[in-house]
């Protein structure tokens, strides 16, 4: 088996298996139990140099 | 002292290495880019020299307010400034070769023909304009996202001017003849090397101002301009892979041959417009549309999901410049099943953008820089739309080679890119300058019909100037002969060129009529005019018609 034809395959399998299951987390991520805070912080970070005067 | 006399003695070595090059090489080109860079070192040195403050002088030239303001706005000034120059370089350019297109008797050789102008044309749009504009967004979004100043704020500044010098060095060698004729990669080899310092020396900037936030959350709109900066120094160092003939000499030659040649240049040329035309950019609409119209975006969590996906589907989407050639068929499907799939999440973006006006879509109309940025993601919806349907094989096979594509690339630049670029300097002006308002709200909406309507005669002609070209040049007679030679579609489409031209004429002057407001906005000037959105109501005559008695006469 050449070196392209073992790169090939691992491409599309395993590499490809890591690479969606990797997608899918760091989409995920954000929808995990106790994100909801964290979330509406970062949404309305933009507003605190406004607000949020030292 | 010792400093001063440190930095003369760099400059005055740079400035005789370029001397030796010039006596050196028997190219004329190489000789004019060491002239500019000998050039430089001389401005650097008188700059250095004596008394002379160039932070002071370019204060006052610039109209910069005086004292440290709480965040460091110079270069972000500097880039706002360099926008509006290269915006209106470049659209005039592009005025020029439409009208080039449509006349051909305005081919002035060799400097001004059409092969060494639309480089010129394309490179002052997307690098100069564009890459301005993200430069100044994004230290302006970074420090206030990050709550902290710029890091290495002697970097930024060299940021700024050396990508000033990559423009000028990349515009002149296109007009002299000095190219690699790869697709937006057109500089040679000493310039790529100088934009690879420079940018490595942006993202030093970026990534170290990130990484002193006084925030905990990392803002989205700073995901997505990382993304870009990471992604171009990938795709720039990969696909200006190429060996000089000689250290003295502008030619050089690309490590890649024949097809891997091909689809390494598309793999760079589809990346540069997904990762500098739309990831950059939709840093600017994330953070900038939620600011103006005064409301978080729409849904922070679609806009990770926006960002994730783009980083997946857009890095394998290249291939599908490259339907019907010697690429491998299955490259050629991929790539046109990711840009299918990418038209998921670019509309997802979309809508969030246009979900963050929700409950107050009354500024679209009393708020022209709000309706500006709506267009922009109409366009850039309208132009993901029109992406992907475009990479499906069977419409490729029409539209491939014609102007359907330009009609395409046009409604994403001037719509998307340009308006959005528009809306975010509008924003910005006022504020790097402090300044009560702009100069004139109403030129706003000038500038907005006239770039509206100058898109949709450019998208439409060429709509139809590209099929009817698709359509001439695949009609077969009944004996099995093609029936149009070339020239006989090139005469057909000349009325599309002429109306081509007269859009083009369209945006070119509202981004005059734009270079004006912005210059006067700086030089603190405020038209007088009616506020816009504005009833009037006259309170002395509100009260109700009273009898009135008139005086008789005593009898």
């Amino acid at each position: 088996m050449s070196l392209y034809t073992a790169l090939r395959h691992f491409a599309d399998s395993y590499a490809l298996a890591v690479i969606c299951v990797l997608y899918l987390v760091l989409c995920l991520w954000h929808f995990r139990p106790g994100a909801k805070p964290h979330v509406a912080d970062a949404k309305n970070l933009i507003f605190k140099d406004e607000n949020d005067d030292q | 002292m010792e400093t001063v006399v440190k930095r003369l003695g760099v400059w005055a070595l740079v400035l005789l290495a370029s001397i030796a090059a010039i006596a050196l090489t028997p190219d004329a080109g190489f000789a004019i880019h060491m002239g500019i860079v000998a050039l430089v070192a001389v401005i650097l040195i008188v700059a250095t020299l004596g008394t002379y403050d160039p932070v002071a002088r370019a204060q006052s030239i610039f109209r910069m307010p005086p004292g440290p303001s709480r965040y460091d706005d110079d270069v972000i000034r500097w880039g706002v400034i360099a926008t509006m120059f290269w915006g209106v370089v470049g659209l005039l350019v592009g005025v020029f070769i439409a009208a080039q297109l449509a006349f051909p008797q305005l081919n002035f050789e060799p400097y001004l023909n059409f092969g060494r102008v639309r480089p010129l044309h394309t490179s002052a749009v997307i690098f100069a304009f564009g890459g301005n504009a993200l430069l100044a967004t994004s230290f302006y979004v970074v420090q206030r996202t990050c709550r902290t100043t710029l890091a290495l704020p002697g970097v930024a500044r060299f940021v700024f001017w050396g990508y000033q010098l990559f423009i000028v060095l990349a515009a002149t060698g296109y007009v002299l003849g000095i190219s690699q004729g790869r697709e937006y990669a057109e500089p040679e080899w000493y310039v790529d090397l100088w934009l690879t310092i420079v940018w490595l020396a942006y993202a030093a900037v970026f990534v170290g101002t990130i990484l002193q936030r006084r925030e905990p959350h990392i803002y989205v709109a700073n995901w997505f301009y990382l993304a870009f900066i990471l992604t171009i120094a990938m795709l720039h160092v990969v696909n200006n892979l190429a060996l000089p003939v000689s250290l003295l000499g502008t030619k050089s030659y690309s490590v890649f041959a024949g097809v891997q040649d091909a689809l390494t240049q598309w793999w760079y040329g589809h990346n540069a417009v997904g990762f500098f035309l739309t990831a950059g950019f939709l840093a600017m609409m994330y953070y900038f549309v939620p600011k103006q119209a005064g409301r978080p975006v729409y849904s922070y969590r679609l806009s990770i999901i926006h960002f994730w996906s783009l980083i997946f589907l857009y890095i394998w989407a290249g291939p599908h410049h490259l339907h019907y050639t010697a690429l491998p068929d299955w490259a050629q499907t991929l790539g046109m099943v990711f840009s299918v799939m990418l038209w998921m999440p670019s509309w997802g973006g979309m809508i969030n953008g246009l979900m963050t006006l929700n409950g107050a879509w009354d500024k679209v109309r009393t708020d022209p820089i709000i309706r500006m940025m709506v267009l922009a993601l109409a366009f850039y919806g309208m132009s993901t739309f029109e992406g992907p349907m475009l990479s499906i094989k069977a419409v490729n096979s029409l539209s491939h080679y014609t102007d359907w594509t330009i009609g395409h690339v046009h409604s994403g630049a001037l719509g998307w890119n340009g308006m959005i670029t528009f809306a975010c300097v509008y924003y910005l002006t006022p504020r790097l300058w402090n300044r009560e308002r702009l100069y004139s709200l109403r030129m706003i909406n000038w500038h907005f019909w006239l770039a509206t309507l100058g898109i949709v005669f450019y998208a439409a002609s060429m709509w139809v100037a590209g099929i009817t070209q698709g359509l001439m040049w695949r009609e077969y007679g009944a004996d099995g002969y093609l029936v149009n030679s070339f020239v006989d579609t090139v005469a057909a489409l000349h009325p599309m060129y002429v109306l081509r031209g007269v859009g083009g004429l369209m945006y070119l002057s509202g981004a005059i009529i734009m270079a004006w407001n912005t210059a006067m906005t700086i030089a603190g000037k405020e038209r007088a005019e009616a506020p816009m959105g504005d009833v009037s109501t006259d309170t002395s005559a509100d009260h109700p018609l009273l009898p009135t008695f008139a005086a008789e006469p005593a009898e």
